[in-house]
């Protein structure tokens, strides 16, 4: 049971990996034989091990893929209801995406308070296209790679945000925005001097020299950390909340008694989970928000 | 957990999701909500308008019809008093008629009267006088005692 556990658990943590395996690579078939690779070859990865033998020149298809497909879906929705709109009376679906673009607008006029015609529409991205990605996870664990492995696809990881990739994309995504609007609002000199001339400084131009590699130093750490914690923390509130949902699901195998106590924590888990994906969702949206805030304050 | 090429690919998909919103979603969303929101606004504004332009016309309304309703107890009042007046004047000619009448009637009977009262003495004088010519055995000349006569006759 333990190594079977031990399996189903980093089964479900592994990705569908498509890279490139390093030539002398040593493969092991399904049969117990093995393969040495004469030159690189770009392949599906049988399993962790050569997931991690790929190194950089790899792509979770199963986390791009459902992460392209739910943002394609979301902004399908909304780009139909964005030409179903009119002045007349709205109904149905056009209310609901009506409702949570009031709700963005009013939390980016809160926070934001320069001009931009792009952070609006990114909040609204980044909130929907979040939660739908964590909203992958209230789907019982087993039943995408299942219904996956039927059709001849081993690994199947369906919630993009827990792959750190995809969080950490989305992150460096808003870093680059970050940098871009800085350097935009406050020129390249405005930026800089952001960078060195706080959070201590002085009169005595030497004193001040002495700060600068400090004041650097401390800036740059604070800046770095921004897009770091900020894919990290979706990262780790999804993988956790996906860890404790595989975690049930083995309970699942363990006799009647543990099954039934397994559905019920399952049930409760998921309630309380709703909350955990929708804030997640507004976490990421808002300190977003924040953030190309402060680079577009002008000191 | 490999950092690798998704990443890039993410950070590519993120951008081209971002401007895919911010050219055909959000706009034209956002547009539609706020013509909308003003056209309500304006609706609501057009609605209290005529809620008190209706008041004012209730209130109008209300004014002329108490107006007319005063004007018209003035008329009837009017109507009354003239009647009252026409009555009143119509019961004081008849009673200065009949007073007229009354007048008329006993200045003709003391008229009679009187003519009468003037007969009967001279009646009475040349009763008199026949009388007395009659005692004296000769006839009274009249003319001689006419101021006898008429002071006789002024006495009776």
């Amino acid at each position: 049971m333990a190594g079977n556990s031990q399996e189903y658990i980093s089964h479900h943590l592994t990705n569908l990996t498509y890279g490139k395996l390093p030539a002398g690579y040593v493969r092991e078939n399904e049969d117990g034989t093995t393969t040495e690779l004469t030159e690189a070859t770009w392949t599906f990865a049988h399993g962790g091990a050569e997931a991690s033998a790929m190194g950089f020149n790899a792509v979770h298809v199963d986390s791009l893929g459902w992460s392209f497909g739910l943002g394609a879906l979301i902004m399908f929705l909304f780009w139909r209801m964005a030409k179903k709109a009119t002045t007349g009376v709205p109904s149905g679906f056009l209310n609901f995406v009506e409702m949570i673009v009031e709700f963005i607008d009013n939390t980016v006029k809160e926070s934001f308070h320069g001009r931009s015609a792009l952070v609006a529409p990114l909040a609204l991205t980044i909130f929907t296209w979040v939660f739908m990605m964590n909203f992958m996870d209230l789907i019982p664990v087993d039943v995408l790679p299942t219904l996956a492995m039927a059709v001849g696809i081993d690994y199947m990881k369906v919630v993009p945000s827990t792959d750190v990739n995809v969080t950490l994309g989305m992150a460096i995504f808003v870093f680059a925005l970050m940098i871009f609007y800085s350097i935009k609002i406050k020129g390249i000199g405005g930026f800089v001097a952001e960078l060195t001339l706080q959070p201590f400084s002085a009169k005595n131009p030497v004193v001040q020299a002495i700060f600068i590699p400090v004041n650097f130093f401390l800036e740059i750490v604070a800046l770095i950390a921004k897009p770091i914690s900020l894919g990290l923390r979706l990262f780790g509130n999804m993988y956790a909340g996906e860890m404790i949902f595989i975690l049930i699901a083995l309970m699942f195998s363990a006799g009647i008694a543990l099954g039934l106590m397994a559905g019920v924590l399952q049930w409760a888990w998921a309630v309380f989970h709703i909350l955990v994906i929708t804030l997640q969702a507004f976490i990421f949206m808002m300190l977003t928000i924040v953030y190309l805030s402060m680079a577009h304050e002008d000191h | 957990m490999n950092l690798n090429l998704t990443l890039i690919g993410q950070i590519i998909t993120f951008g081209v999701f971002v401007w895919f919103c911010m050219k055909f979603v959000w706009p034209h969303l956002l547009t539609a909500m706020q013509e909308r929101e003003k056209k309500i606004a304006d609706g609501l504004d057009a609605a209290n308008r005529a809620a008190r332009d209706l008041e004012l016309a209730q209130k109008e309304a209300a004014d002329q019809l108490r107006e007319a309703k005063e004007k018209a107890a003035e008329i009837i009042e009017q109507a009354n008093k003239r009647a009252n007046q026409i009555v009143d004047e119509a019961k004081d000619n008849a009673r200065s008629e009949g007073e007229r009448i009354v007048a008329a009637a006993q200045a003709e009977v003391e008229q009679e009267a009187n003519r009468a009262k003037e007969a009967l003495r001279k009646q009475v004088s040349e009763l008199a006088v026949a009388g007395a010519a009659k005692i004296l055995g000769k006839s009274v000349d009249a003319s001689a005692h006419d101021e006898l006569l008429d002071t006789l006759a002024k006495e009776l």
